[in-house]
């Protein structure tokens, strides 16, 4: 039914808290895309089987359902149990009526399923208990996991639209910008323009059509915040968008998705449906008057389309070419109409703001950057998901408190944040606070906030000659410095990676980096320079070892690195024949294994493997000086 | 072979038809156009183009230009399952160099490829936003999380 007026949507919401907010206990499966692959599909089913045939519903007053993502991707598939706030990890099918009858009926907790601290061995009970997600403070992520994505009555039961009535029903459009303003928001797709700015230039542009667009284009590699949030709650991101809409007085939006996102691209598309259906968009929205409607455009695979003027030719139909910035989206943009551009984040934190006031917003984070930030803590730590957390936090503690620190206990090298336009921070900056500035004063930024974590057996010249072979690939090619400076830049990296580098490469790069900095025409090539600017400050020498004595400190550049396993250690355990792609290691079990150098690719599957660590890497340089000597006596 | 090829004389007009349906017939249709063209076919074949280019009002030129910038979209019919190996940056600092080298292998088909009996194509992409579970590899629409190089074969079988 649609809602026509203030009255008829709280009657909506108590409507929905009955029905929605079970008086018994509650069954969460996380059904994000992390949980899904890991099997939470067969999991839910199994629930639903289970709790239908024996008539659970009714007799225990059970509501179950099915979430986005908790975060906890690799503790999957998850279940929550409420209002207690179990959490089980690892859950499978078998486990289904073991819960169903002990914890469901009796309010038991099966030990088995807890989450324990890989450090500690502690278990812990509750969902909020565990330090992954104790320090967290949700804003964007308010919602997920904890609604279901395709049920609007669930969403509206856990609050969802209460911030758009407020806005529609008690304020004027100059009110929501000044309450954006007070609440320090900027933009959470890395750049961290200030958002009511955008707001007010765009309200004040002339015409009277104008666009509310929303860049669900998160291409950054290693980031993923934005499809957890569109998977999981994305009424949370329509609520923000109309809330805007509303304030800058437009008509018209569209949700820019990638396509490599298609859970992201349904559950947008029949949220978009079922709010439509209620009368939270199109025409009269909630009976005031205020038409705004919205559609779904679907990226195709291009990550420069993450940049506002290419997201927009790529929703005219046509390839994603940026376009100089003297001409503002505010004024020409999409269609060459005044257009507002936010990211997902952003969009999911407009509802919360208007409800709770912007002062409370700005009460977290730092003098310049305020509020939470979602993060995806991913890479060689131990604990890898999504996160939200003040502004402000420090490396530090999100690595070790939040993350549980270094996978396998390997020594920390770098954190690399900010996509391919960012940089690697080093361990001598894990105290740094993280805010907008702070990150790019050191070298990086905050992009989509990806966090990626490199231990000692990552190569930082091999991570540099990474993002410079993502970037090359994904230039529009419209300009000279970005084309051609991408692909000379990574032809001196492919030289320097297998034992070619000559004496002044290193300061040829630098050269092109400041090329590319002055004379590319949209950000992406003009901060393309930063994963190798910043690793060239950090870890020079790493540069240096692989031009000068042709070595990969790391062991990962396979032409400079060589394997052998020690003897004396050797216990004859037999892993590592099992995972040598090229038959290259002999020796039977409990027998001493050796590598034969001529059959040996170098690719380190052996040295991941090998419980006793006693496979030991070295330059290849070294293992020919070997030979050559061996020879001449 | 045969089977992939034979497609590009005998399009199904049917599909195209439906398709155009669902679009107003203007240039900002055509990205979304070409999507479902290329779920339909499994790529984009040539007639649908020029078919597209005229009820869309695009040149022909525009059309090629848009069909070979976006990466979702191929000129070569694909095979029946599309393996993705994720090279996002968690997934290639966590091991997604020895996956491709693995399928490579198996297959015998480098990135971008399609075996010559049409069962497998290989594909790199640029993250798929499943990071905290690197390295992941999509065999057709199957996540295989913190995947190792060994335990792929199992899933390039050709029986079913």
């Amino acid at each position: 039914m649609r809602i026509e007026s203030r009255q008829q949507f709280d009657t909506a919401v108590a409507a929905a808290r009955d029905t929605r907010l079970s008086k018994g206990r509650e069954v969460w499966v996380c059904c994000g895309t992390g949980c899904l692959a890991n099997g939470s599909k067969a999991v839910a089913q199994a629930f639903d089987d289970r709790i239908r045939e024996d008539g659970l519903q009714a007799s225990l007053g059970l509501y179950h359902k099915t979430t986005g993502c908790h975060g906890f991707c690799e503790r999957g598939p998850l279940v929550v149990i409420q209002p207690e706030g179990l959490l089980y990890t690892r859950v499978r099918v078998s486990d289904v009526p073991e819960i169903l009858d002990r914890t469901v009926r009796n309010g038991e907790v099966i030990p088995r399923l807890l989450y324990k601290d890989p450090a500690t061995r502690q278990s812990y009970a509750k969902y909020d208990e565990i330090p992954f997600y104790k320090h967290q403070i949700r804003v964007s992520m308010r919602n997920i996991g904890r609604i279901d994505p395709e049920d609007l009555d669930d969403a509206l039961a856990h609050g969802a639209y209460a911030g758009l009535a407020k806005a529609l029903f008690q304020m004027t459009p100059d009110q929501v910008i000044a309450e954006i303003e007070a609440s320090g928001l900027r933009g959470r797709g890395g750049a961290g323009f200030v958002t009511a700015r955008k707001w007010k230039a765009c309200r004040k542009a002339r015409g009277d059509r104008k666009f509310v667009l929303c860049n669900g284009d998160e291409g950054d590699p290693g980031a993923f915040k934005d499809r957890s949030i569109m998977e999981g709650d994305p009424h949370g991101v329509l609520e923000g968008m109309i809330i805007g809409a509303y304030a800058i007085g437009a008509h018209e939006g569209y949700l820019y998705v990638r396509d490599e996102y298609p859970l992201a691209v349904v559950n947008v598309q029949k949220a978009i449906e079922a709010a439509r259906e209620r009368g939270l968009l199109g025409t009269n929205i909630l009976g005031t008057g205020f038409a705004f409607d919205l559609r779904i455009s679907r990226g195709g695979g291009a990550f420069v389309c993450g940049e506002s003027s290419a997201l927009m030719r790529s929703i005219e139909g046509r390839t994603g070419e940026p376009r100089a910035k003297y001409v503002h989206a505010s004024d020409k943009g999409l269609f060459d109409l005044p257009t507002n551009l936010n990211n997902v984040e952003t969009w999911a934190d407009v509802g919360a703001i208007i409800v709770n006031g912007g002062a409370w917003f700005a009460g977290w984070g730092t003098e310049r950057s305020k509020g939470t930030k979602a993060f995806s803590l991913v890479g060689k730590v131990k604990n890898t998901g999504l996160i939200e957390l003040p502004m402000g936090t420090t490396l530090r503690h999100i690595l070790y408190d939040i993350g549980g620190g270094m996978l396998k206990d390997r020594p920390f090298k770098a954190v690399q944040t900010g996509g391919p336009s960012g940089g690697c921070l080093p361990a001598d900056k894990l105290d740094l606070p993280v805010d907008y500035e702070i990150l790019s004063e050191n070298g990086s930024m905050m992009g989509s906030g990806g966090m990626i974590v490199m231990d000692d057996r990552t190569c930082m010249v091999d991570v540099a000659r990474y993002f410079l072979k993502f970037l090359s690939e994904e230039s529009c090619g419209k300009c000279v410095p970005c084309r051609e400076g991408l692909k000379q830049m990574l032809l001196i990296f492919d030289d320097i990676v297998s034992g070619r580098g000559k004496t002044g490469d290193v300061e040829r790069i630098e050269r092109l980096c400041q090329g590319m900095q002055l004379g590319s025409l949209c950000e992406l090539g003009k901060s393309a320079p930063n994963p190798v600017l910043s690793t060239l400050r950090y870890f020079r020498a790493e540069y240096e070892a692989h031009v000068g004595r042709k070595a990969c400190p790391a062991g990962m550049c396979r032409d400079l690195t060589a394997y052998e396993i020690v003897q004396e250690s050797c216990t004859g355990c037999h892993q590592c024949p099992k995972v040598c792609p090229t038959e290259a290691i002999s020796g039977g079990a409990k027998m001493k294994h050796v590598i034969d150098q001529a059959k040996c690719i170098s690719c380190g599957a052996c040295f991941d493997v090998c419980p006793e660590d006693c496979i030991r890497f070295f330059p290849r340089a070294e293992a020919k000086e070997a030979a050559h000597a061996n020879a001449d006596h | 072979m045969g089977d992939a090829m034979s497609g590009y004389s005998c399009v199904d007009h049917g599909l195209v038809d439906a398709i155009l349906e669902r679009y107003p017939r203007e240039e900002p249709s055509l990205i979304q156009v070409l999507q479902d063209v290329q779920r339909a076919y499994n790529f984009l074949p040539c007639e649908v183009l020029t078919r597209v280019s005229r009820e869309l009002g695009v040149p022909l030129s525009k059309v090629f230009s848009v069909a070979t910038f976006y990466k979702a979209f191929s000129l070569t019919p694909q095979g029946r399952v599309i393996i993705k190996v994720c090279t996002g940056t968690a997934c290639h600092i966590r091991g997604a160099p020895l996956l491709i080298e693995e399928v490579q292998r198996r297959l015998g088909i480098l990135p971008g490829g399609t075996t010559e009996d049409a069962a497998f194509s290989l594909h790199t992409v640029n993250c798929v936003g499943a990071c905290a579970m690197a390295p992941v590899v999509i065999v057709g629409d199957k996540y295989l999380g913190n995947a190792k190089a060994a335990g792929l074969a199992a899933h390039l079988t050709r029986g079913e």
